[in-house]
């Protein structure tokens, strides 16, 4: 185990439900994560299993019928779901922690140019403002001098080029239409580097993508982001992009985290029963794809125990009653079964 | 340049529409009875009278004859005289516009300035007291008889608490006629006892007429917020950490408007009916109560001038409407 | 059948639109019944100078009027004529436009443009503006401002369905349809009609508000039902001269259009959520 403060981001037993119209849906249920200082993160599992939630946790932006968020969120050693909302809003998000939105074609707004959206964010956002400087009234009538906003500008212009944006100095005057669906992400990414950000939170960034583009895009996110040492939360469910761009990989299963571990442990020994479905899921020479089988279980009223049990062929009585502690697996390789695959059973 | 050639596709759409409104209005208002020149020429007069009557007024020729003759008019810009006030129409008219445009203007921008801010507060709170209870005067809003809303202000505020005056554009006398105005006009000639009576008057009017129009601003500025702020942009911009009431009133609110301003037309139509009614039970000295004279008095110039206005009326909100879309949505992609 | 029992119990799921049904119901039952309903059915038509302008009291609820009618039942039989102006106005006013609005919606060409451009026309004033035009012309009646109402009001549902039938032309079900060769009355009747049905109905009960709005306004005006019917916008007229000492006079007249308009606008609102989720739920209403 490494040193606690080499962690950036801690989250521990992190529950979030919503109120839906067929009840509390226990949608994340004692998450726990771990992210270090210019790691990049990988979170997979299938859809549904909570990965968006968790990433907007972090964000602190939940949708209006989110509930009972507790747990807590250590970034940089202070819990967020502690700390001033205004703090919050001022200095950690979209400052210290930014945002690349899954889908760029709808994320910048239609009707705005891309400079004013981008000089929205480093009006709010730039690493020159001052760390106390006000909001004015709702933001309206708050200040932003020319200097700050000639520098940042220029940082700004100097930024779209290095996520090669052609013809850089041009982009400020378009409109969001004007770019295609690549340029647009890549304009999102420099839009979250531009803050200097310790962590980027990357929300599938490359689904909404023609394949070939994926493949540039990731290679450029990778390559900027170990330039800059900043970390990153990459959701997937795609894990040959996280194979490309993780260094650790934690799997989420039905809105709990059942195995964590670095990229190539993961891809080589799989430990939990559910990560071994998955990988066999995906199509390999020699072998034919397996489904996983089954369904992902409702969230209203979840399994007990551990929450794949209905699925998976190892389990026992046992696996239908508590959730299995956290056990490792080997350095650095954390996992959450009672029977992990590879291991003898225990007598 | 996208302006001109909205301005150039309106004009296109507007002549032709005009030209139908006026032949419809023409035959509803000449081919079905009641014969004005009798009534004209008095209770007393003989029939040799009445037709003598009838051909200078040029009403015996046929009816297709006179339609083309009117049109010939209207080209070079007559109204025609009216028939009751002997005056020409596109007089009677000028003299009454300004009334109409204030109490029009006064009542859109209460229904706009208020409506707007309501509608987004409404979205913002959704499912709270604030939106059930805004809700509420909305629906109502669209279910009042605005007659009646008129009578029962006129009776509170006017006849028991006696703060606002029952009727009529202003006491005493009217302000030194600048632009028509009496709003600006008191307020040029620097009289503010005057610029008071003058505000006073036109409360209740302006109010009545406002209501329906606020109704329809509030639910539709709240339906567009709603929608908007499912918006992905929106959530992009909150991750980032954009003030919220930045979010809400400048980008959000920009999106929203683009439906509300479509409606902005059909509001202009809910008021311009409304002046009818309203002016009338005011005693507004405007074009709506003028109108409503014309008809009663079978007035067939006047009605045809009333008619011409609002079809005119019409066409230029529908292109200060078109105008707002260009300007707030900067992609040219239209309506 | 069975699909009009659903919409109906997800209507009445939703508060406003139940509340709003329920006005209309009582309306219709109203208007059926007034005869018997009424405390004093006799004293609609008749004068009774005796008992001018009393003020509300346990024989007479809403007062009565200058002609010493009791105003609650003359309510009751305004009813009537609300309901009847009203159903058969919109009703013809369907007959007109619907049509219309298939055949220029389908055809595409001159004929359906030349009947857009007539819709155009009336729709580029507003409906009071003519209807008082066409009734002042024709004398005030049940029949002419029925006759102004619907004339009036037909580009409406034109303007709707012509909308309605260039989008659904283009899907596929319905360009599979045309390259069968099924008959064109067949596609229309069978196909399209059906689809434009949510919209039409929506349109319909908020058409019916709009509707009693502008006859009650007509009424006000003196185009409306001559004297002595119970004209709901002709009584608050009337109430007018006795103000402000008959201060109930004008109440329940106003109250009466003002809930029946409620009620369906209401329904209309629930209507539309039910059968036409894309429509958003909200809007001028015309
Ligand atoms: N606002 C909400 N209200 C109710 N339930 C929600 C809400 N948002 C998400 N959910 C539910 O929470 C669960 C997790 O959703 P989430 O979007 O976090 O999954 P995800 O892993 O990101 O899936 P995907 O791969 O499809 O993006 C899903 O079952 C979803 O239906
Ligand atoms: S804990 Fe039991 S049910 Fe869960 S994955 Fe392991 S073996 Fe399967
Ligand atoms: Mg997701």
């Amino acid at each position: 185990m490494l040193a606690p403060d080499d962690n950036l981001l801690e989250v521990e037993n992190l529950r979030v439900s919503f109120g839906t119209e067929r009840g509390v849906a226990k949608v994340l249920d004692g998450v726990n994560l771990t992210i270090r200082r210019g790691e990049i993160m990988g979170l997979v599992g299938e859809s549904g299993c909570g990965k968006t939630t968790l990433a907007r946790a972090i964000l602190g932006i939940l949708p209006a019928n989110a509930r009972h968020e507790t747990g807590s969120l250590r970034f940089g050693g202070e819990d967020l779901l502690r700390m001033p909302r205004r703090r919050v809003d001022d200095q950690i998000r979209g400052r210290r922690i930014t945002f690349i939105p899954q889908d760029p074609f709808a994320s910048f707004n239609p009707l705005f140019r891309i400079g004013s959206q981008a000089r929205e964010v480093m009006k709010w956002k730039s690493p020159r403002r001052p760390e106390h400087a006000g909001r004015g009234l709702f933001g309206f009538f708050s200040r932003y001098p020319r200097a700050r906003r000639k520098a940042d500008a220029a940082d700004a212009v100097e930024m779209m080029r290095t996520v090669q944006i052609p013809r850089a100095d041009e982009a400020f005057d378009k409109l969001p239409h004007e770019f295609s669906g690549g340029q647009r992400q890549r304009l999102m990414i420099a839009l979250a580097l531009m803050p200097q950000p310790d962590l980027v939170i990357a929300d599938e960034p490359t689904t909404a993508l023609d394949v070939t583009i994926q493949a540039q895009i990731l290679k450029l996110l990778k390559r900027l982001v170990k330039e800059r040492g900043v970390s990153v939360l990459f959701t997937t469910h795609d894990l040959g992009t996280a194979y490309e761009i993780c260094d650790r990989i934690t799997v989420m299963y039905a809105g709990q985290e059942v195995e964590m571990a670095p990229v190539d442990d993961f891809f080589q020994r799989p430990s939990h029963p559910y990560t071994v479905r998955l990988l066999e899921s995906l199509p390999k020479p020699g072998r034919e794809p397996r489904e996983i089988g089954g369904e992902i279980p409702g969230l209203v009223d979840p399994p007990a125990g551990c929450r794949f049990h209905p699925r998976c062929a190892h389990a026992t009585d046992i696996c239908h009653m508590k959730r299995p502690a956290t056990t490792s697996v080997s350095a650095a390789h954390d996992l959450r079964c009672y029977h992990p695959v590879g291991a003898t059973v225990p007598a | 340049m996208r302006i001109l050639a909205l301005i150039l596709q309106r004009i296109a759409w507007l002549v032709p529409t005009l030209a139908g409104l006026v032949a419809v209005v023409f035959f509803i208002s000449r081919v079905i009875p009641a014969d004005p020149v009798a009534k004209l020429a008095g209770e007393t007069a003989s029939r040799a009278q009445i037709e003598l009557l009838r051909e200078k007024l040029g009403l015996d020729r046929p009816l297709l004859v006179q339609l083309v003759d009117y049109y010939r008019q209207l080209l070079s810009g007559d109204l025609g005289t009216s028939l009751f006030t002997t005056r020409p129409v596109w007089d009677d008219l000028y003299a009454r516009l300004p009334a109409t445009i204030e109490l029009t203007i006064v009542a859109m921008m209460i229904a706009v300035v208020i409506g707007i801010p309501l509608g987004v507060v409404s979205a913002l709170y959704r499912n709270t007291i604030i939106d059930h209870v805004l809700r509420i005067i909305t629906v109502a809003g669209l279910a009042v008889a605005s007659f009646w809303l008129a009578l029962v202000l006129q009776l509170y505020f006017a006849m028991d608490l006696g703060w606002l005056p029952l009727q009529a554009r202003i006491t005493g006398f009217p302000p030194p006629s600048i632009t028509g105005f009496y709003i600006v006009d008191t307020l040029v000639e620097g009289n503010f006892t005057r610029f008071r009576n003058v505000v006073a008057h036109l409360t209740l009017p302006a109010f009545t007429l406002a209501f329906p129009a606020l109704a329809t601003v509030v639910r539709f500025t709240r339906a567009g917020v709603l929608e908007t702020l499912q918006k992905n942009f929106v959530v992009y911009q909150r991750a980032m950490g954009i003030p919220s009431g930045l979010i809400v009133w400048k980008y959000v609110l920009r999106n929203s408007l683009i439906s509300t301003v479509t409606q902005i037309g059909l509001l202009f139509g809910i008021l311009l009916a409304g002046t009818v009614v309203i002016e009338t039970v005011f005693q507004w000295p405007g074009i709506g109560a003028y109108a409503f004279e014309a008809i009663l008095q079978s007035d067939y110039a006047a009605v045809m001038g009333f008619t011409v206005y609002a079809g005119v009326v019409f066409g230029i909100v529908n292109l200060v409407v078109d105008i707002g879309h260009a300007i707030l949505d900067p992609r040219g992609t239209g309506a | 059948m069975n699909a009009a029992r659903d919409i109906l119990r997800q209507l009445l799921r939703d508060p406003a639109a139940a509340v709003g049904l329920l006005i209309i119901l009582l309306l219709v039952f109203i208007a059926i019944f007034a005869p018997l309903l009424a405390t004093h059915p006799e004293a609609i038509w008749d004068m009774n100078p005796r008992q001018r302008l009393l003020p509300p009291s346990d024989t007479y609820v809403f007062g009565t009027d200058r002609m010493g009618a009791d105003i609650y039942s003359r309510i009751l039989f305004g009813a009537r004529i609300t309901m009847v102006i009203a159903s058969v106005a919109v009703g013809v006013a369907l007959l007109i436009g619907v049509p219309i609005g298939l055949i220029s919606g389908w055809t595409q060409n001159w004929l359906g443009e030349a009947l857009m451009r007539v819709s155009d026309i009336f729709l580029a004033v507003p409906q009071i503006v003519l209807a008082i035009a066409i009734s002042q012309t024709l004398g005030p009646s049940i029949e002419n401002v029925i006759l102004a109402l619907s004339v009036t009001y037909w580009p409406w549902f034109t303007r709707l369905v012509h909308a309605e039938v260039r989008s659904l032309k283009n899907e596929t079900f319905i360009e599979a349809a045309i390259a069968l060769g099924v008959p064109t009355w067949r596609i229309i009747l069978l196909h399209v009609l059906p689809n434009v049905a949510s919209p039409i109905i929506v349109r319909t009960s908020i058409g019916m508000g709009f509707t009693i709005l502008t006859a009650s306004a007509l009424g006000f005006l003196g185009l409306g039902a001559p004297p002595p019917a119970p004209e709901w916008g002709r009584m608050i007229a009337e109430s007018r001269e006795f103000l402000p000492e008959a201060w109930w006079y004008a109440l329940a007249p106003g109250l009466a259009i003002f809930l029946v308009v409620m009620g369906f606008n209401l329904l209309g609102d629930g209507l539309r959520d039910v059968l036409d989720p894309r429509i958003r739920r909200a809007g001028a209403r015309r």
